[in-house]
Protein backbone atom coordinates (compact mmCIF):
# COMPACT_ATOMS: atom_id res chain seq x y z
CA UNK A 1 0.00 0.00 0.00
CA UNK A 2 3.12 2.04 0.06
CA UNK A 3 2.94 3.15 -3.04
CA UNK A 4 -0.55 4.35 -3.79
CA UNK A 5 -0.60 6.43 -0.76
CA UNK A 6 2.42 8.25 -2.12
CA UNK A 7 0.96 9.01 -5.42
CA UNK A 8 -1.89 10.21 -3.51
CA UNK A 9 -0.11 12.32 -1.35
CA UNK A 10 2.03 14.08 -4.50
CA UNK A 11 -1.53 15.36 -5.13
CA UNK A 12 -2.14 16.79 -1.97
CA UNK A 13 -1.72 17.05 1.19
CA UNK A 14 -4.07 14.84 3.15
CA UNK A 15 -4.89 13.09 6.48
CA UNK A 16 -5.11 8.90 7.07
CA UNK A 17 -9.42 8.62 6.45
CA UNK A 18 -9.27 10.84 3.33
CA UNK A 19 -6.68 8.63 1.93
CA UNK A 20 -8.74 5.98 2.36
CA UNK A 21 -11.71 7.68 0.90
CA UNK A 22 -9.72 8.07 -2.23
CA UNK A 23 -8.16 5.02 -2.31
CA UNK A 24 -11.48 3.51 -2.71
CA UNK A 25 -12.87 6.43 -5.30
CA UNK A 26 -9.71 5.90 -7.70
CA UNK A 27 -9.73 1.65 -7.62
CA UNK A 28 -13.53 1.32 -7.09
CA UNK A 29 -14.13 -2.22 -6.65
CA UNK A 30 -10.74 -3.30 -8.02
CA UNK A 31 -8.65 -2.91 -4.78
CA UNK A 32 -9.68 -5.00 -1.68
CA UNK A 33 -10.93 -1.97 0.67
CA UNK A 34 -8.76 -0.50 3.01
CA UNK A 35 -8.31 -0.83 6.53
CA UNK A 36 -7.79 2.59 8.52
CA UNK A 37 -5.41 1.25 10.53
CA UNK A 38 -3.31 -0.31 8.17
CA UNK A 39 -3.01 3.21 6.55
CA UNK A 40 -1.97 4.85 9.66
CA UNK A 41 0.37 1.70 10.08
CA UNK A 42 1.92 2.57 7.39
CA UNK A 43 2.04 6.29 6.76
CA UNK A 44 4.18 5.67 10.41
CA UNK A 45 6.78 3.50 8.21
CA UNK A 46 6.71 6.23 5.66
CA UNK A 47 7.43 9.17 7.68
CA UNK A 48 10.40 6.75 9.39
CA UNK A 49 11.62 6.56 5.77
CA UNK A 50 12.04 10.17 5.33
CA UNK A 51 9.28 9.75 2.65
CA UNK A 52 6.38 12.00 4.08
CA UNK A 53 6.53 14.44 6.78
CA UNK A 54 3.26 15.41 8.98
CA UNK A 55 1.84 18.34 11.68
CA UNK A 56 -0.68 18.34 14.03
CA UNK A 57 -4.03 20.54 12.56
CA UNK A 58 -5.84 22.05 15.02
CA UNK A 59 -9.77 21.42 15.03
CA UNK A 60 -11.90 23.64 16.84
CA UNK A 61 -14.97 21.19 17.49
CA UNK A 62 -13.11 18.05 17.10
CA UNK A 63 -9.63 15.93 18.18
CA UNK A 64 -6.43 17.61 16.38
CA UNK A 65 -6.22 15.97 13.02
CA UNK A 66 -2.58 14.82 11.48
CA UNK A 67 -1.99 15.94 7.88
CA UNK A 68 0.93 14.13 6.25
CA UNK A 69 2.74 15.57 2.93
CA UNK A 70 5.25 14.09 0.57
CA UNK A 71 8.89 14.73 1.11
CA UNK A 72 11.26 15.35 -1.66
CA UNK A 73 12.65 12.16 -1.09
CA UNK A 74 9.28 10.75 -1.01
CA UNK A 75 8.73 12.12 -4.76
CA UNK A 76 11.84 10.57 -5.60
CA UNK A 77 10.85 6.98 -4.34
CA UNK A 78 7.59 7.79 -6.22
CA UNK A 79 9.63 8.57 -9.55
CA UNK A 80 11.52 5.37 -9.44
CA UNK A 81 8.73 2.92 -8.92
CA UNK A 82 6.56 4.53 -11.48
CA UNK A 83 9.49 4.66 -14.11
CA UNK A 84 10.57 0.45 -13.07
CA UNK A 85 9.29 -2.09 -15.42
CA UNK A 86 7.04 -3.79 -13.51
CA UNK A 87 7.57 -7.88 -13.56
CA UNK A 88 4.89 -9.66 -15.98
CA UNK A 89 3.55 -13.10 -14.12
CA UNK A 90 5.23 -15.46 -13.82
CA UNK A 91 4.27 -19.20 -14.86
CA UNK A 92 2.60 -20.93 -11.53
CA UNK A 93 6.04 -22.66 -11.28
CA UNK A 94 4.60 -25.05 -8.53
CA UNK A 95 2.34 -26.36 -10.72
CA UNK A 96 5.00 -26.70 -13.77
CA UNK A 97 7.31 -28.59 -11.24
CA UNK A 98 4.72 -31.57 -10.22
CA UNK A 99 4.29 -31.85 -13.63
CA UNK A 100 7.62 -32.72 -14.58
CA UNK A 101 8.35 -34.22 -11.56
CA UNK A 102 5.04 -36.36 -11.96
CA UNK A 103 6.36 -39.29 -13.67
CA UNK A 104 9.77 -39.97 -11.40
CA UNK A 105 8.77 -42.82 -8.89
CA UNK A 106 4.96 -42.44 -9.75
CA UNK A 107 3.98 -39.71 -7.82
CA UNK A 108 1.30 -38.94 -10.35
CA UNK A 109 -0.03 -39.30 -13.64
CA UNK A 110 0.36 -36.34 -15.71
CA UNK A 111 -2.88 -36.65 -17.38
CA UNK A 112 -4.94 -36.93 -14.02
CA UNK A 113 -2.62 -33.73 -12.67
CA UNK A 114 -3.30 -31.78 -15.90
CA UNK A 115 -7.31 -32.80 -16.07
CA UNK A 116 -7.10 -31.42 -12.40
CA UNK A 117 -5.62 -28.34 -12.84
CA UNK A 118 -7.93 -27.94 -16.05
CA UNK A 119 -10.54 -27.99 -13.66
CA UNK A 120 -9.18 -25.46 -11.27
CA UNK A 121 -8.53 -22.60 -13.87
CA UNK A 122 -12.25 -23.13 -15.13
CA UNK A 123 -13.78 -23.10 -12.06
CA UNK A 124 -11.71 -19.73 -11.63
CA UNK A 125 -13.01 -18.64 -14.89
CA UNK A 126 -16.71 -19.04 -14.09
CA UNK A 127 -16.09 -17.21 -11.23
CA UNK A 128 -14.36 -14.53 -12.83
CA UNK A 129 -17.04 -14.27 -15.48
CA UNK A 130 -19.85 -14.29 -12.56
CA UNK A 131 -18.35 -11.21 -11.07
CA UNK A 132 -18.03 -9.46 -14.98
CA UNK A 133 -21.24 -10.22 -15.10
CA UNK A 134 -22.44 -8.55 -11.92
CA UNK A 135 -19.58 -5.71 -11.98
CA UNK A 136 -20.46 -2.07 -12.38
CA UNK A 137 -20.10 -0.97 -16.14
CA UNK A 138 -19.42 2.23 -14.42
CA UNK A 139 -16.50 1.16 -12.61
CA UNK A 140 -13.61 1.00 -15.40
CA UNK A 141 -10.97 -0.30 -13.09
CA UNK A 142 -12.58 -3.03 -12.05
CA UNK A 143 -13.93 -4.09 -15.38
CA UNK A 144 -10.31 -3.86 -16.45
CA UNK A 145 -9.04 -5.75 -13.92
CA UNK A 146 -10.99 -8.83 -14.25
CA UNK A 147 -10.38 -8.59 -17.74
CA UNK A 148 -6.68 -8.75 -17.29
CA UNK A 149 -7.26 -11.75 -14.64
CA UNK A 150 -9.52 -13.23 -17.49
CA UNK A 151 -6.69 -13.07 -20.48
CA UNK A 152 -4.04 -14.34 -17.76
CA UNK A 153 -5.86 -17.52 -16.82
CA UNK A 154 -6.67 -18.18 -20.52
CA UNK A 155 -3.16 -18.46 -21.89
CA UNK A 156 -2.71 -20.53 -18.96
CA UNK A 157 -5.22 -22.89 -20.26
CA UNK A 158 -3.76 -22.41 -23.92
CA UNK A 159 -0.02 -23.90 -22.21
CA UNK A 160 -1.75 -26.50 -20.30
CA UNK A 161 -2.90 -27.40 -23.90
CA UNK A 162 0.48 -27.35 -25.28
CA UNK A 163 1.93 -29.22 -22.27
CA UNK A 164 -0.52 -32.18 -23.18
CA UNK A 165 0.47 -32.11 -26.79
CA UNK A 166 4.00 -32.54 -25.75
CA UNK A 167 3.98 -34.75 -22.51
CA UNK A 168 1.15 -37.24 -23.42
CA UNK B 1 -28.34 -26.64 -5.45
CA UNK B 2 -25.54 -26.81 -8.13
CA UNK B 3 -26.23 -26.75 -12.29
CA UNK B 4 -25.00 -30.15 -12.66
CA UNK B 5 -28.00 -31.65 -9.90
CA UNK B 6 -30.27 -29.66 -12.10
CA UNK B 7 -30.03 -32.54 -14.93
CA UNK B 8 -31.37 -36.12 -14.54
CA UNK B 9 -28.70 -38.78 -15.48
CA UNK B 10 -28.90 -40.85 -18.49
CA UNK B 11 -30.17 -44.59 -18.06
CA UNK B 12 -28.76 -47.13 -19.62
CA UNK B 13 -30.02 -47.94 -22.78
CA UNK B 14 -30.61 -45.53 -25.49
CA UNK B 15 -34.12 -45.50 -25.03
CA UNK B 16 -34.36 -42.68 -22.44
CA UNK B 17 -36.04 -39.72 -22.25
CA UNK B 18 -33.54 -37.30 -19.89
CA UNK B 19 -31.03 -38.33 -21.93
CA UNK B 20 -31.33 -35.74 -25.12
CA UNK B 21 -28.42 -36.97 -27.23
CA UNK B 22 -26.43 -40.62 -26.57
CA UNK B 23 -23.38 -41.50 -28.47
CA UNK B 24 -21.95 -45.22 -28.04
CA UNK B 25 -18.23 -45.83 -29.42
CA UNK B 26 -18.29 -42.92 -32.37
CA UNK B 27 -15.51 -44.02 -34.67
CA UNK B 28 -14.64 -41.49 -37.46
CA UNK B 29 -11.75 -42.23 -40.23
CA UNK B 30 -11.55 -40.58 -42.91
CA UNK B 31 -9.39 -41.61 -45.97
CA UNK B 32 -6.97 -39.81 -47.74
CA UNK B 33 -4.39 -40.79 -50.44
CA UNK B 34 -5.32 -44.48 -49.12
CA UNK B 35 -3.83 -43.36 -45.82
CA UNK B 36 -6.83 -43.76 -42.78
CA UNK B 37 -6.74 -40.81 -40.18
CA UNK B 38 -8.52 -41.93 -36.89
CA UNK B 39 -10.31 -38.90 -36.12
CA UNK B 40 -12.92 -40.03 -33.27
CA UNK B 41 -11.49 -42.80 -31.46
CA UNK B 42 -14.27 -44.14 -29.59
CA UNK B 43 -16.11 -41.68 -27.97
CA UNK B 44 -19.21 -42.11 -25.12
CA UNK B 45 -21.32 -39.19 -24.83
CA UNK B 46 -24.58 -38.32 -22.72
CA UNK B 47 -26.31 -35.02 -23.13
CA UNK B 48 -29.30 -34.59 -20.84
CA UNK B 49 -32.18 -32.30 -21.34
CA UNK B 50 -31.37 -28.58 -20.98
CA UNK B 51 -27.43 -29.60 -20.38
CA UNK B 52 -25.13 -27.08 -21.59
CA UNK B 53 -21.63 -28.93 -22.76
CA UNK B 54 -18.59 -27.48 -23.70
CA UNK B 55 -16.20 -29.56 -25.63
CA UNK B 56 -12.70 -28.30 -25.57
CA UNK B 57 -8.82 -30.16 -26.55
CA UNK B 58 -6.12 -28.99 -29.07
CA UNK B 59 -6.91 -28.27 -32.67
CA UNK B 60 -6.44 -31.68 -34.14
CA UNK B 61 -7.79 -33.30 -31.46
CA UNK B 62 -11.51 -34.28 -33.04
CA UNK B 63 -13.91 -31.29 -31.64
CA UNK B 64 -15.37 -29.85 -34.80
CA UNK B 65 -15.75 -33.51 -36.27
CA UNK B 66 -17.64 -34.73 -33.25
CA UNK B 67 -20.22 -32.12 -33.47
CA UNK B 68 -20.58 -32.57 -37.13
CA UNK B 69 -21.11 -36.04 -37.31
CA UNK B 70 -23.65 -35.51 -33.96
CA UNK B 71 -25.31 -33.11 -35.89
CA UNK B 72 -25.22 -35.32 -39.19
CA UNK B 73 -23.42 -33.63 -41.36
CA UNK B 74 -20.74 -36.31 -41.67
CA UNK B 75 -21.68 -39.76 -41.38
CA UNK B 76 -19.66 -41.92 -38.51
CA UNK B 77 -17.83 -44.69 -39.42
CA UNK B 78 -19.11 -46.53 -36.84
CA UNK B 79 -21.12 -46.74 -33.42
CA UNK B 80 -24.20 -45.27 -32.16
CA UNK B 81 -26.04 -42.09 -32.21
CA UNK B 82 -29.47 -41.58 -30.39
CA UNK B 83 -31.07 -38.41 -30.20
CA UNK B 84 -34.50 -37.86 -27.90
CA UNK B 85 -34.51 -41.41 -27.19
CA UNK B 86 -34.36 -42.61 -31.19
CA UNK B 87 -31.71 -44.32 -33.06
CA UNK B 88 -30.20 -41.53 -35.96
CA UNK B 89 -27.08 -42.64 -36.62
CA UNK B 90 -28.18 -44.85 -39.67
CA UNK B 91 -30.43 -42.09 -40.95
CA UNK B 92 -29.87 -40.87 -44.71
CA UNK B 93 -29.09 -37.29 -45.67
CA UNK B 94 -32.40 -36.08 -46.19
CA UNK B 95 -33.50 -38.05 -43.22
CA UNK B 96 -30.99 -36.07 -40.94
CA UNK B 97 -32.06 -32.93 -42.91
CA UNK B 98 -35.46 -33.42 -41.60
CA UNK B 99 -34.71 -34.36 -38.02
CA UNK B 100 -32.40 -30.99 -37.89
CA UNK B 101 -35.02 -28.87 -39.11
CA UNK B 102 -37.27 -30.01 -36.41
CA UNK B 103 -34.81 -30.84 -33.24
CA UNK B 104 -31.24 -29.59 -33.86
CA UNK B 105 -29.85 -25.73 -34.30
CA UNK B 106 -26.46 -25.18 -35.89
CA UNK B 107 -24.21 -21.90 -35.03
CA UNK B 108 -20.87 -21.78 -36.85
CA UNK B 109 -17.46 -19.60 -36.52
CA UNK B 110 -18.15 -18.02 -40.02
CA UNK B 111 -22.01 -17.56 -39.17
CA UNK B 112 -23.14 -19.23 -42.59
CA UNK B 113 -25.46 -16.56 -43.41
CA UNK B 114 -27.15 -16.42 -46.95
CA UNK B 115 -25.59 -13.72 -48.24
CA UNK B 116 -28.31 -12.95 -50.95
CA UNK B 117 -31.30 -12.88 -48.59
CA UNK B 118 -32.13 -10.33 -45.90
CA UNK B 119 -31.91 -11.07 -42.38
CA UNK B 120 -35.62 -11.26 -41.84
CA UNK B 121 -35.40 -14.35 -44.47
CA UNK B 122 -32.64 -16.00 -43.23
CA UNK B 123 -34.41 -16.10 -39.92
CA UNK B 124 -37.74 -16.96 -41.16
CA UNK B 125 -36.71 -19.41 -43.85
CA UNK B 126 -35.78 -22.56 -41.44
CA UNK B 127 -39.45 -22.27 -39.78
CA UNK B 128 -40.82 -22.24 -43.43
CA UNK B 129 -39.43 -25.40 -44.78
CA UNK B 130 -40.40 -27.26 -41.29
CA UNK B 131 -44.14 -26.17 -42.29
CA UNK B 132 -44.76 -23.03 -40.51
CA UNK B 133 -47.15 -20.33 -42.36
CA UNK B 134 -45.61 -17.41 -43.23
CA UNK B 135 -47.52 -15.32 -40.23
CA UNK B 136 -45.97 -17.78 -37.98
CA UNK B 137 -42.91 -17.35 -39.28
CA UNK B 138 -42.90 -13.73 -39.18
CA UNK B 139 -44.01 -13.43 -35.87
CA UNK B 140 -40.97 -15.82 -34.18
CA UNK B 141 -38.30 -13.99 -36.78
CA UNK B 142 -39.88 -10.51 -34.93
CA UNK B 143 -39.58 -11.85 -31.27
CA UNK B 144 -36.15 -13.70 -32.01
CA UNK B 145 -34.33 -10.62 -33.35
CA UNK B 146 -36.45 -8.78 -30.66
CA UNK B 147 -34.79 -10.95 -28.26
CA UNK B 148 -31.48 -11.09 -29.60
CA UNK B 149 -31.34 -6.67 -29.95
CA UNK B 150 -31.24 -6.45 -33.88
CA UNK B 151 -35.09 -5.47 -34.94
CA UNK B 152 -33.69 -3.06 -36.58
CA UNK B 153 -31.84 -4.87 -38.76
CA UNK B 154 -34.37 -6.99 -40.43
CA UNK B 155 -34.40 -5.77 -43.79
CA UNK B 156 -30.44 -5.53 -44.11
CA UNK B 157 -28.09 -8.01 -45.76
CA UNK B 158 -26.14 -9.89 -43.82
CA UNK B 159 -22.80 -8.28 -45.25
CA UNK B 160 -23.93 -5.04 -43.90
CA UNK B 161 -23.50 -6.45 -40.42
CA UNK B 162 -20.61 -6.50 -37.62
CA UNK B 163 -19.12 -10.27 -36.77
CA UNK B 164 -21.79 -9.91 -33.31
CA UNK B 165 -24.64 -9.06 -35.33
CA UNK B 166 -24.19 -11.57 -37.59
CA UNK B 167 -23.34 -14.29 -34.73
CA UNK B 168 -26.75 -12.97 -33.25
CA UNK B 169 -28.93 -13.68 -36.61
CA UNK B 170 -27.44 -16.89 -37.09
CA UNK B 171 -28.61 -17.70 -33.41
CA UNK B 172 -31.90 -16.32 -33.83
CA UNK B 173 -31.77 -18.68 -37.27
CA UNK B 174 -30.83 -21.46 -35.26
CA UNK B 175 -33.57 -20.98 -32.30
CA UNK B 176 -36.14 -20.52 -35.25
CA UNK B 177 -38.06 -23.75 -35.04
CA UNK B 178 -37.34 -24.16 -30.63
CA UNK B 179 -35.10 -27.15 -30.91
CA UNK B 180 -33.96 -29.38 -28.24
CA UNK B 181 -30.61 -29.01 -28.96
CA UNK B 182 -28.03 -26.25 -30.54
CA UNK B 183 -24.92 -27.39 -31.91
CA UNK B 184 -22.31 -24.40 -31.51
CA UNK B 185 -18.68 -24.27 -33.21
CA UNK B 186 -16.56 -22.07 -32.30
CA UNK B 187 -19.29 -19.58 -31.81
CA UNK B 188 -16.78 -16.49 -30.89
CA UNK B 189 -13.91 -17.68 -32.47
CA UNK B 190 -14.19 -15.15 -35.39
CA UNK B 191 -15.29 -12.17 -32.80
CA UNK B 192 -13.75 -9.60 -30.51
CA UNK B 193 -13.89 -9.39 -26.72
CA UNK B 194 -16.96 -7.06 -26.81
CA UNK B 195 -18.87 -9.21 -28.90
CA UNK B 196 -17.59 -12.32 -27.61
CA UNK B 197 -19.22 -10.68 -24.63
CA UNK B 198 -22.66 -9.90 -25.99
CA UNK B 199 -22.96 -13.50 -27.29
CA UNK B 200 -22.12 -14.91 -23.91
CA UNK B 201 -24.69 -13.33 -22.10
CA UNK B 202 -27.40 -14.48 -25.23
CA UNK B 203 -26.12 -18.52 -24.67
CA UNK B 204 -26.51 -17.41 -20.71
CA UNK B 205 -29.94 -16.44 -21.23
CA UNK B 206 -30.72 -19.18 -23.92
CA UNK B 207 -29.60 -22.03 -22.00
CA UNK B 208 -31.33 -20.29 -18.69
CA UNK B 209 -34.43 -20.40 -20.83
CA UNK B 210 -33.54 -24.60 -21.03
CA UNK B 211 -32.08 -25.11 -24.27
CA UNK B 212 -29.35 -27.97 -24.53
CA UNK B 213 -26.08 -26.44 -26.21
CA UNK B 214 -23.49 -28.69 -26.90
CA UNK B 215 -20.62 -26.12 -27.98
CA UNK B 216 -17.17 -26.48 -29.15
CA UNK B 217 -14.77 -23.87 -28.33
CA UNK B 218 -10.93 -22.81 -27.70
CA UNK B 219 -12.64 -20.02 -25.29
CA UNK B 220 -12.15 -20.43 -21.68
CA UNK B 221 -14.97 -17.93 -20.86
CA UNK B 222 -16.97 -19.03 -23.51
CA UNK B 223 -16.73 -22.84 -21.63
CA UNK B 224 -17.20 -21.71 -18.39
CA UNK B 225 -20.46 -21.10 -18.53
CA UNK B 226 -21.13 -24.34 -19.18
CA UNK B 227 -22.10 -27.15 -16.58
CA UNK B 228 -19.71 -29.40 -18.07
CA UNK B 229 -16.73 -29.58 -20.08
CA UNK B 230 -15.42 -32.38 -22.04
CA UNK B 231 -11.88 -32.55 -23.22
CA UNK B 232 -10.86 -34.11 -26.13
CA UNK B 233 -7.56 -35.40 -26.92
CA UNK B 234 -6.47 -36.95 -29.74
CA UNK B 235 -9.93 -38.47 -31.00
CA UNK B 236 -10.75 -39.53 -27.56
CA UNK B 237 -12.36 -38.42 -23.80
CA UNK B 238 -9.27 -37.15 -21.67
CA UNK B 239 -11.78 -35.76 -19.15
CA UNK B 240 -15.48 -34.99 -18.39
CA UNK B 241 -15.70 -32.74 -15.60
CA UNK B 242 -18.52 -30.48 -14.28
CA UNK B 243 -17.44 -26.94 -13.45
CA UNK B 244 -17.71 -26.03 -9.53
CA UNK B 245 -17.32 -22.25 -9.79
CA UNK B 246 -14.31 -21.76 -6.88
CA UNK B 247 -16.31 -21.84 -3.25
CA UNK B 248 -13.98 -19.00 -1.35
CA UNK B 249 -11.30 -17.79 -3.02
CA UNK B 250 -12.87 -14.70 -5.01
CA UNK B 251 -15.78 -13.12 -2.49
CA UNK B 252 -15.53 -9.96 -4.72
CA UNK B 253 -13.19 -8.08 -7.54
CA UNK B 254 -10.59 -7.02 -5.19
CA UNK B 255 -9.50 -10.47 -4.26
CA UNK B 256 -8.85 -10.69 -7.97
CA UNK B 257 -5.47 -9.12 -7.25
CA UNK B 258 -4.83 -11.78 -4.31
CA UNK B 259 -5.33 -14.73 -6.92
CA UNK B 260 -3.24 -17.55 -7.62
CA UNK B 261 -3.36 -20.29 -9.69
Amino acid sequence: MRQPLLALLAKEPAHGYELKLALEATFGQAYPSPNIGQIYVTLKRLEQDGLVCSQDVEQTTRPNKRVYELTPAGREALRAWVEEPSDGPRIRDEFFIKLILAPMAGIADRIALMNAQRRHYLGLMRKLTDLQADADRADTAARLLIEGAVLHLQADLDWLERCQEELV
Amino acid sequence: MSRSERYLPCLPGGADTACLLRARQLVKVYRADGVAVEALRGIDLDLAVGEFVAIMGPSGSGKSTLLHVLGGLEPATTGEIWLRGRRVDGLSRSGWAILRRRHVGFVFQFFNLLSNMTVADNVELPALLAGASPRQARKRREELLAELGIADKAGAAPARLSGGEQQRVALARALANEPSLLLADEPTGNLDSSNTRDVLRLLRRVHDGGQAILMVTHDARVASLADRVINLFDGMVADDATIVPLPRSLNGVGDVLELRG
